[in-house]
Protein backbone atom coordinates (compact mmCIF):
# COMPACT_ATOMS: atom_id res chain seq x y z
CA UNK A 1 0.00 0.00 0.00
CA UNK A 2 2.75 2.42 1.00
CA UNK A 3 4.62 1.82 -2.25
CA UNK A 4 1.44 2.21 -4.30
CA UNK A 5 0.66 5.55 -2.62
CA UNK A 6 4.19 6.84 -3.21
CA UNK A 7 4.35 5.70 -6.84
CA UNK A 8 1.00 7.26 -7.68
CA UNK A 9 1.86 10.55 -5.91
CA UNK A 10 5.30 10.84 -7.51
CA UNK A 11 3.99 10.19 -11.04
CA UNK A 12 0.98 12.51 -10.72
CA UNK A 13 2.91 15.20 -8.82
CA UNK A 14 5.81 15.31 -11.26
CA UNK A 15 3.49 15.40 -14.29
CA UNK A 16 1.14 18.05 -12.95
CA UNK A 17 4.07 20.05 -11.53
CA UNK A 18 5.75 20.10 -14.93
CA UNK A 19 2.55 21.32 -16.62
CA UNK A 20 2.07 24.00 -13.94
CA UNK A 21 5.72 25.05 -14.18
CA UNK A 22 5.54 25.48 -17.97
CA UNK A 23 2.33 27.53 -17.66
CA UNK A 24 3.97 29.60 -14.93
CA UNK A 25 7.03 30.32 -17.05
CA UNK A 26 4.79 31.28 -19.95
CA UNK A 27 2.13 33.38 -18.22
CA UNK A 28 3.25 34.25 -14.67
CA UNK A 29 7.01 34.75 -14.90
CA UNK A 30 6.81 37.74 -17.32
CA UNK A 31 4.51 39.54 -14.86
CA UNK A 32 6.89 38.68 -12.01
CA UNK A 33 9.94 39.97 -13.91
CA UNK A 34 8.02 43.13 -14.83
CA UNK A 35 7.04 43.69 -11.18
CA UNK A 36 10.65 43.19 -10.06
CA UNK A 37 11.66 46.21 -12.17
CA UNK A 38 9.43 48.28 -9.84
CA UNK A 39 10.50 46.38 -6.71
CA UNK A 40 14.16 47.12 -7.49
CA UNK A 41 13.49 50.73 -8.49
CA UNK A 42 14.47 50.37 -12.17
CA UNK A 43 10.97 51.61 -13.02
CA UNK A 44 8.97 54.02 -10.86
CA UNK A 45 5.22 54.05 -10.63
CA UNK A 46 3.85 57.62 -10.61
CA UNK A 47 7.32 59.04 -11.28
CA UNK A 48 7.79 62.29 -13.23
CA UNK A 49 7.59 60.53 -16.63
CA UNK A 50 5.02 58.12 -18.02
CA UNK A 51 6.36 54.55 -17.88
CA UNK A 52 5.83 52.11 -20.75
CA UNK A 53 3.65 49.13 -19.85
CA UNK A 54 5.79 46.99 -22.17
CA UNK A 55 9.41 47.16 -20.97
CA UNK A 56 12.16 44.84 -22.20
CA UNK A 57 12.07 41.82 -19.89
CA UNK A 58 14.75 39.22 -19.29
CA UNK A 59 14.75 36.13 -21.46
CA UNK A 60 14.72 32.56 -20.21
CA UNK A 61 17.36 32.07 -17.53
CA UNK A 62 18.38 28.37 -17.41
CA UNK A 63 19.46 28.31 -13.75
CA UNK A 64 16.73 30.54 -12.32
CA UNK A 65 13.92 29.03 -14.40
CA UNK A 66 15.29 25.51 -13.92
CA UNK A 67 15.08 25.99 -10.15
CA UNK A 68 11.51 27.30 -10.52
CA UNK A 69 10.53 24.22 -12.53
CA UNK A 70 12.16 21.96 -9.92
CA UNK A 71 10.41 23.67 -6.99
CA UNK A 72 7.02 23.74 -8.69
CA UNK A 73 7.36 20.01 -9.41
CA UNK A 74 8.34 19.51 -5.76
CA UNK A 75 5.36 21.60 -4.63
CA UNK A 76 2.93 19.57 -6.74
CA UNK A 77 4.52 16.36 -5.44
CA UNK A 78 3.65 17.62 -1.95
CA UNK A 79 0.08 18.32 -3.10
CA UNK A 80 -0.04 14.86 -4.73
CA UNK A 81 1.08 13.07 -1.54
CA UNK A 82 -1.79 14.74 0.36
CA UNK A 83 -4.28 14.08 -2.46
CA UNK A 84 -3.42 10.40 -2.89
CA UNK A 85 -3.54 9.78 0.86
CA UNK A 86 -7.04 11.32 0.95
CA UNK A 87 -8.12 9.30 -2.11
CA UNK A 88 -6.94 6.04 -0.52
CA UNK A 89 -8.89 6.75 2.67
CA UNK A 90 -12.00 7.77 0.72
CA UNK A 91 -11.84 4.66 -1.46
CA UNK A 92 -11.87 2.29 1.51
CA UNK A 93 -15.02 4.07 2.70
CA UNK A 94 -16.73 3.29 -0.59
CA UNK A 95 -15.77 6.18 -2.91
CA UNK A 96 -14.91 5.15 -6.47
CA UNK A 97 -11.68 6.69 -7.82
CA UNK A 98 -10.81 7.08 -11.51
CA UNK A 99 -9.42 9.77 -13.80
CA UNK A 100 -12.75 11.50 -14.40
CA UNK A 101 -13.63 11.62 -10.69
CA UNK A 102 -10.06 12.74 -10.11
CA UNK A 103 -10.99 16.01 -11.85
CA UNK A 104 -13.47 16.73 -9.05
CA UNK A 105 -10.76 15.90 -6.50
CA UNK A 106 -8.50 18.34 -8.37
CA UNK A 107 -11.14 21.08 -8.20
CA UNK A 108 -11.45 20.47 -4.47
CA UNK A 109 -7.67 20.58 -4.06
CA UNK A 110 -7.52 23.89 -5.92
CA UNK A 111 -10.28 25.33 -3.72
CA UNK A 112 -8.54 24.14 -0.53
CA UNK A 113 -4.87 24.90 -1.28
CA UNK A 114 -5.25 28.00 -3.48
CA UNK A 115 -8.67 29.65 -3.61
CA UNK A 116 -9.34 29.52 0.15
CA UNK A 117 -6.12 31.29 1.24
CA UNK A 118 -6.16 33.60 -1.82
CA UNK A 119 -9.58 34.96 -0.87
CA UNK A 120 -7.91 37.06 1.85
CA UNK A 121 -4.22 36.66 1.02
CA UNK A 122 -4.04 37.04 -2.77
CA UNK A 123 -0.97 35.63 -4.56
CA UNK A 124 1.64 38.31 -4.01
CA UNK A 125 3.47 40.00 -6.82
CA UNK A 126 7.05 41.00 -5.92
CA UNK A 127 7.06 44.44 -4.34
CA UNK A 128 3.58 44.17 -2.84
CA UNK A 129 3.29 45.45 0.73
CA UNK A 130 2.62 42.58 3.15
CA UNK A 131 2.52 41.72 6.86
CA UNK A 132 5.15 39.63 8.67
CA UNK A 133 5.85 36.46 6.68
CA UNK A 134 5.64 34.07 9.66
CA UNK A 135 2.20 35.39 10.62
CA UNK A 136 1.01 34.99 7.03
CA UNK A 137 2.37 31.44 6.89
CA UNK A 138 0.55 30.51 10.12
CA UNK A 139 -2.68 32.01 8.73
CA UNK A 140 -2.10 30.17 5.43
CA UNK A 141 -1.70 26.78 7.14
CA UNK A 142 -4.71 27.39 9.41
CA UNK A 143 -6.91 28.45 6.48
CA UNK A 144 -5.85 25.52 4.29
CA UNK A 145 -6.41 23.06 7.17
CA UNK A 146 -9.89 24.47 7.87
CA UNK A 147 -10.77 24.34 4.16
CA UNK A 148 -9.50 20.75 3.88
CA UNK A 149 -11.70 19.61 6.78
CA UNK A 150 -14.62 21.56 5.24
CA UNK A 151 -14.11 19.86 1.86
CA UNK A 152 -14.15 16.46 3.58
CA UNK A 153 -17.36 17.34 5.44
CA UNK A 154 -19.06 18.54 2.24
CA UNK A 155 -17.98 15.46 0.27
CA UNK A 156 -18.58 12.77 2.88
CA UNK A 157 -20.75 14.29 5.63
CA UNK A 158 -23.99 12.37 6.17
CA UNK A 159 -25.92 15.02 8.13
CA UNK A 160 -26.82 18.64 7.43
CA UNK A 161 -24.84 19.66 10.51
CA UNK A 162 -21.68 18.62 8.61
CA UNK A 163 -22.51 21.18 5.91
CA UNK A 164 -23.12 23.91 8.46
CA UNK A 165 -19.78 23.10 10.11
CA UNK A 166 -18.13 23.21 6.67
CA UNK A 167 -19.51 26.68 5.91
CA UNK A 168 -18.31 27.95 9.30
CA UNK A 169 -14.84 26.46 8.72
CA UNK A 170 -14.62 28.08 5.28
CA UNK A 171 -15.76 31.51 6.50
CA UNK A 172 -13.94 31.68 9.86
CA UNK A 173 -10.39 32.49 8.65
CA UNK A 174 -11.74 35.37 6.55
CA UNK A 175 -14.04 36.62 9.30
CA UNK A 176 -11.03 36.63 11.65
CA UNK A 177 -8.94 38.22 8.90
CA UNK A 178 -5.55 37.57 7.34
CA UNK A 179 -2.44 39.44 8.55
CA UNK A 180 -2.33 42.71 6.61
CA UNK A 181 0.38 45.36 6.30
CA UNK A 182 0.06 48.55 8.36
CA UNK A 183 0.54 50.72 5.28
CA UNK A 184 0.16 50.21 1.56
CA UNK A 185 3.58 51.18 0.30
CA UNK A 186 4.22 48.62 -2.44
CA UNK A 187 5.92 50.15 -5.49
CA UNK A 188 4.31 47.73 -7.98
CA UNK A 189 1.38 49.05 -10.08
CA UNK A 190 -2.03 47.54 -9.20
CA UNK A 191 -2.48 46.47 -12.84
CA UNK A 192 0.47 44.07 -12.45
CA UNK A 193 -0.69 42.85 -9.02
CA UNK A 194 -4.16 42.00 -10.32
CA UNK A 195 -2.80 40.24 -13.40
CA UNK A 196 -0.33 38.29 -11.27
CA UNK A 197 -3.00 37.10 -8.81
CA UNK A 198 -5.43 36.11 -11.59
CA UNK A 199 -2.80 34.23 -13.58
CA UNK A 200 -1.36 32.51 -10.51
CA UNK A 201 -4.83 31.23 -9.62
CA UNK A 202 -5.63 30.25 -13.21
CA UNK A 203 -2.44 28.22 -13.52
CA UNK A 204 -3.11 26.63 -10.13
CA UNK A 205 -6.56 25.53 -11.35
CA UNK A 206 -5.02 23.98 -14.47
CA UNK A 207 -2.28 22.32 -12.41
CA UNK A 208 -4.78 20.84 -9.95
CA UNK A 209 -7.04 19.53 -12.71
CA UNK A 210 -4.08 17.73 -14.28
CA UNK A 211 -3.02 16.50 -10.84
CA UNK A 212 -6.48 15.11 -10.04
CA UNK A 213 -6.82 13.51 -13.45
CA UNK A 214 -3.38 11.85 -13.30
CA UNK A 215 -3.69 10.76 -9.66
CA UNK A 216 -7.17 9.29 -10.22
CA UNK A 217 -6.10 7.52 -13.39
CA UNK A 218 -2.87 6.07 -12.01
CA UNK A 219 -4.60 5.04 -8.77
CA UNK A 220 -7.40 3.15 -10.54
CA UNK A 221 -4.97 1.54 -13.00
CA UNK A 222 -2.71 0.36 -10.15
CA UNK A 223 -5.77 -1.11 -8.44
CA UNK A 224 -6.39 -3.29 -11.50
CA UNK A 225 -2.73 -4.41 -11.60
CA UNK A 226 -2.13 -5.12 -7.93
CA UNK A 227 -5.09 -4.93 -5.52
CA UNK A 228 -3.04 -4.27 -2.36
CA UNK B 1 -19.80 -9.59 12.41
CA UNK B 2 -19.87 -10.68 8.77
CA UNK B 3 -16.84 -11.58 6.69
CA UNK B 4 -17.21 -8.29 4.79
CA UNK B 5 -16.94 -6.36 8.06
CA UNK B 6 -13.84 -8.31 9.03
CA UNK B 7 -12.30 -7.64 5.61
CA UNK B 8 -13.21 -3.96 5.81
CA UNK B 9 -11.62 -3.63 9.26
CA UNK B 10 -8.47 -5.29 7.99
CA UNK B 11 -8.39 -2.90 5.06
CA UNK B 12 -8.85 0.08 7.36
CA UNK B 13 -5.89 -1.01 9.45
CA UNK B 14 -3.79 -1.62 6.38
CA UNK B 15 -4.55 1.79 4.84
CA UNK B 16 -4.79 4.25 7.71
CA UNK B 17 -1.12 4.22 8.71
CA UNK B 18 0.40 4.39 5.21
CA UNK B 19 -2.04 7.18 4.28
CA UNK B 20 -1.12 9.18 7.38
CA UNK B 21 2.61 8.70 6.78
CA UNK B 22 2.24 9.77 3.13
CA UNK B 23 0.14 12.82 4.14
CA UNK B 24 2.79 13.84 6.69
CA UNK B 25 5.45 13.42 4.02
CA UNK B 26 3.36 15.67 1.74
CA UNK B 27 3.17 18.38 4.42
CA UNK B 28 6.95 18.17 4.93
CA UNK B 29 7.57 18.53 1.19
CA UNK B 30 5.22 21.55 1.06
CA UNK B 31 7.02 23.10 4.03
CA UNK B 32 10.41 22.77 2.32
CA UNK B 33 9.22 23.85 -1.14
CA UNK B 34 6.86 26.61 -0.06
CA UNK B 35 7.57 27.87 3.43
CA UNK B 36 11.03 27.22 4.94
CA UNK B 37 12.78 30.58 5.25
CA UNK B 38 16.48 29.66 5.07
CA UNK B 39 18.21 32.10 2.73
CA UNK B 40 19.34 29.55 0.14
CA UNK B 41 15.98 27.80 -0.07
CA UNK B 42 14.15 31.10 -0.23
CA UNK B 43 16.31 32.38 -3.08
CA UNK B 44 16.13 29.13 -5.06
CA UNK B 45 12.37 28.70 -4.63
CA UNK B 46 11.50 32.43 -4.87
CA UNK B 47 9.74 32.57 -8.25
CA UNK B 48 7.97 29.25 -7.70
CA UNK B 49 6.68 30.37 -4.28
CA UNK B 50 5.26 33.60 -5.70
CA UNK B 51 3.68 31.82 -8.67
CA UNK B 52 2.15 29.12 -6.45
CA UNK B 53 0.61 31.66 -4.09
CA UNK B 54 2.65 30.91 -0.95
CA UNK B 55 3.41 33.79 1.42
CA UNK B 56 6.99 34.58 0.38
CA UNK B 57 8.78 37.50 2.04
Amino acid sequence: MFQRLLTCALLAGAGAGLVAAILQLWFVQPVLLHAELYEQGTLTHFGPDAVSAHPELGRLDPVRDGLSVFFSMLTYTGFALLLVAAMALAEERGAAIDGRKGLVWGLAGFAVLHLAPAFSLAPEVPGAAAADVTQRQIWWFATVSAAAVAAGLIAFGKHWIAWVAAVILILAPHAIGAPEPDHFAGPTPPELSALFAARSLGVALAGWLVLGLLAGHVWSRDAADAPE
Amino acid sequence: MSMTDVAARGLTKSRMMPALVVALLGLSVLFVAGHAQTQTLHTAAHDSRHANGFPCH
